[in-house]
Parts: structure tokens; sequence; C-alpha cells
């Protein structure tokens, strides 16, 4: 294990996404952000994890360009964010898919908005449709679906547009147990297949070490990064593996007892 | 609705109140109590003979223009401005307080107004039915585009749209179920925009013949008149309904 962890540092992957010294209060005064800085190395999937209310979202909605950070400021790909760029791409928790629209502009939207023609973007579309299991619904909305199967389409779209970083905001959250599992799976396999990175929020232990490279920790209001956890968990090719691998169960108690004292 | 005659429940149709009324009615027109009451029955053959004539159509083309681009009006003025009102604050404290006092003031003491500025016209009408129908179709956009999910608001911005392709790919949209209910409740108003716009001009349309009908006491006219647009903004209304109810899986989609 510390042969591993030795050779993953000798090749360190270069931060594609810098936060620096990130700030952040709200109007009225609560401070969400506590001068946090951080890396993000490139084709790795890190988490953010922490307590609920502990500005997660807020962090990752100012690497997004949604919203400006009171100090600091995030580089991605050595530029500075003002807003939102075509190399981020984004994955609600709520989904965010427009109701009037079929699966198929859904997931071409944001090649719509570039415009790209109408034929090169929905080929593009289908392409990733079917990569995310949701062949055969193209014609089908949003309402048709189940929870799980409209997240499918918001990480179809995410894909789409060929991002190098997609950041993913609690994106299993709104979906039944049993989905959540098999969409954790399949997205091991997409970090495998498409090596971007992916930048996860998540307030489930489980699932961070399940799917991380890297675990950043953040403490409760005002956040600060309190840990980070590289989970050194084989992954074979069976994903059912790991949750009955021993790190995996010890980091998962590691976490919880970092964790435990925020809560109360 | 359900009757209990001689012990025995029956249920009967709500539209047979209606005949109660249409036969309690006959009764008191064919006893010639009053001149302003005519029978139904009166009425209804005037129905029959008004509509064929040369002089309701030329009321009905010039009512219908005029209603039609007084709602085509409001509707291309007024959707594009509350969804500007419900997307920035300044707008909104602009023009809101505005909206407001039109929505609930008296527009008919306007009417006189406008037609001062437009004279005895057409063009009065058409700015009559724009007054009467505007003002409820901005504030229902305004409420529709406050209604869009936030994350509807940043997936616009994330995947790069431009202002003008989030307002017309996403806001419009997002808001039409509200915009649509607008619309309706606009076109409703305009039906009493128009009518009350050619009452006062009183020289075209259907005012012109109310007008006629009612100066020379012809009651039956008058009311056969009445019926035939009752009829028609009810019917307006339910087209409109349905056809609100078909996008309303939007609203049910949207939390």
């Amino acid at each position: 294990m510390t042969a591993t962890r030795a050779q993953a540092v000798s090749q360190a992957p270069r931060a594609i996404v810098e936060v620096e010294g990130v700030a952040k209060v709200y109007p009225g005064g609560t401070e969400a952000l506590n001068h946090i800085t951080l890396d993000f190395p490139e084709g790795q999937l890190t988490t953010l994890l922490g307590p609920s209310g502990c500005g997660k979202t807020t962090l990752l909605k100012i690497i997004a360009g949604l919203i400006p950070a009171t100090a600091g400021e995030v580089r991605v790909d050595g530029r500075r964010v003002t807003g939102p760029g075509p190399e981020r791409a984004f994955v609600f928790q709520d989904f965010a898919l427009m109701p009037w629209a079929t699966v198929l502009r859904n997931v071409a939207f944001g090649l719509e908005l570039r415009g790209v023609a109408r034929s090169e973007r929905e080929a593009i579309a289908e392409k990733y449709i079917g990569q995310v299991g949701l062949k055969g619904f193209e014609k089908a909305y949003p309402h048709e679906l189940s929870g799980g199967m409209r997240q499918r389409v918001g990480l179809a779209r995410a894909l789409t547009v060929n991002a190098k970083v997609l950041l993913m905001d609690e994106p299993f959250s709104a979906v039944d147990e049993q989905t959540r599992r098999k969409f954790q799976e399949d997205l091991l396999a997409l970090v495998a297949q498409e090596r971007k990175t992916f930048i996860f929020v998540t307030h489930s232990i489980e699932e961070a070490v399940y799917v991380s490279d890297r675990i950043v920790l953040l403490s409760r209001r005002p956040s600060r990064v309190s840990q980070i956890v590289e989970p050194d968990i084989p992954r074979g090719d069976d994903p059912e593996d790991i949750r009955r691998d021993p790190v995996y169960i010890d980091t998962v108690e590691e976490i919880w007892q970092g964790l435990k004292k925020y809560l109360d | 609705m359900t009757l209990s005659i001689f012990g025995v429940n029956i249920r009967v149709p709500m539209f047979c109140s209606l005949i109660i009324w249409a036969a309690l009615w006959e009764v008191v027109g064919q006893s010639g109590a009053s001149f302003i009451i005519p029978p139904l029955s009166a009425i209804f053959a005037r129905i029959v003979e008004i509509v064929p004539t040369a002089s309701f159509a030329d009321a009905l083309w010039i009512t219908g223009k005029a209603f039609l681009l007084g709602n085509l009006i409001a509707v291309v003025f007024g959707v594009p401005l509350g969804v500007v009102m419900g997307r920035s604050v300044i707008a909104d404290r602009i023009f809101l307080p505005w909206v407001n006092l039109f929505l609930s003031a008296p527009l008919t003491a306007l009417v006189p107004v406008i037609m001062v500025i437009f004279g005895l016209g057409e063009t009065t009408i058409v700015m009559t039915v724009v007054l009467f129908a505007v003002w409820i179709i901005v504030l229902d956009a305004r409420a529709g585009v406050r209604s869009i999910s936030p994350s509807l608001v940043e997936m616009a911005q994330v995947f790069g749209a431009s202002r003008w392709q989030a307002f017309s790919k996403v806001y419009v949209l997002a808001a039409l179920p509200e915009i649509l209910s607008g619309v309706r409740l606009g076109m409703i108003r305009a039906v009493k925009g128009v009518v009350i716009g050619q009452l006062l001009v009183s020289i075209i349309g259907f005012g012109h013949l109310f007008e006629l009908y009612s100066s020379r006491f012809l009651m039956e006219h008058f009311w056969a008149l009445l019926f035939v647009l009752f009829a028609f903004a009810f019917t307006l209304n339910e087209v409109l309904a349905w056809l609100e109810r078909k996008v309303d899986y939007y609203a049910a989609a949207r939390h």
C-alpha cells in the first residue's frame, strides 16, 4: 500500500482545477467557506464530503462559475474563472431537465446552445444516450422517466459537451438506493473510460469512498479543509468486490471517526 | 347532483338546473310581465334570424379583428415584459406598481381617454382590448418565470446560454403554464374590453348593434346578441382551459 502510494506521488497528475484562498460570505453575514485552498488532479475523481450545510455545494458552484467567491480565486487549466465555461459541465442534484423537451433534445442542449448543427449534435447526443444506458428512450419526455433515468439524462447532457471537468452536485441523492448502487458502479466505469476530471459532492461516506480517488473532508460552516483521504482500494473487474474490501470498510470507518466530531 | 324523489335517488346532470331556469324564463316571458323579458323561445328564434344577416357578419368581423389584434399586441408586449420583470429586480421595481394598479383599476373609466387619443374608430377598440388584457398577462408571465426552478436557470448558465437563448429557449417555455393561464384570463378580460369599447364608441361592431337594438326597444334582438356573446366567451374559456391542461405536466414535472 505504501509502495503504490509512493508510485502515485511520483507520477502525480497536474492540478487542472486550483482553488486558492476561496471564501464565501453570503449577504446577511453567513460565512459558508473560510479560505479554502485545494487542488484537483487531472483525470481523477475528487469528492467533497462534509456535514449537511457545510458549503460543499457552494464550493462546487463557485468552481462552476455560477456564484462569485467573496475572496480568493479559482483557476481551471491555469485560467481564472469568472463565469461558466465550456471546459466545465455540471450535473444537478434535481436533474434540471427541460420538461418540454425530449431526452434527445435535453442531452443535445449544450451543443444546441453552442450552435452545433442539428444532425451533428443529435448524433453525438445519441452516442452518449447509449453510453448511459438509455438507448430507445431518445423520444421520451422527462416526466415519462424514473428518477434514476432522469439523472442518466443529466449525466449524458454533461458528457455531450465534452468538458474536461465534470462537476456533480449530489447527483444520486434524489435516486432510490438500488438505482444509486448501480449508478455508482456505472460512474466508476465512466471515470475509467472518459479520462475526465470529476468533482463530486456527496454527504454519503460510503458513496464517497466507493467512487473516489481522493476525498476532501470539509469541516462545519465556515468550511475549511479538515482532511484529505486517498482510499487505496484495488479497483478490480467486479465492482461488488470494492464494498467487501477491508480497505473500503476501514476507510469508511476512518472518515466516520473524523466527521463524528462535527455532529451535534 | 343527486335528487331524491319518492325515496328513489336519481342522478341529475348539472345542466338540468339550466333547463329549469330556461322554463321559468319562458313562463315569465309568455306572461308578458315586462317588455324587457321576452320569451326565451322568441330570443332563440331571433338568434337564428340575426346570425346569418350581413350586419351581424359585419359586426362579428370588426369585433373579431379588434379582439384578435388587441390580444396579439397584449401577448407580444405583455409576455416579454412579464419575463423581464420576473428575472430582473430593477425592472420589477419599476413596473410592478403600475401593473398592479392597472390590474385592479376600473379600466372602463379610461376608455374615454383612449377615445380622445385614438378617435372614434377601430384603433380605440383595439387599444381598449390591449388595456383590458395586458396586465394579467404580464403578472402571470412574471409569476411563471419566478417559479422556474433555480437549477434550470443555472443549467442554462452552465451550458453557456446567452441572455437571448436563456429567454427564448428556457424561461418562456418553463413559464408556459402560467403564461397560458395569463393569456386565458387576459382573453376573458379582452371580451369585456371589446364589448365595453364598442358600447362606448357605439358606432361600430356589436356596440353599434346593441345601441341600435336597445334604442328601438328590440329586446329579443338585444338578448339574442347577448346570448351569442356569452356563448362566445364561454367557448373561448373552455378551449384555452383545455389547452392549458395539455401543458399541465410541465408544472408537475417542474419540482
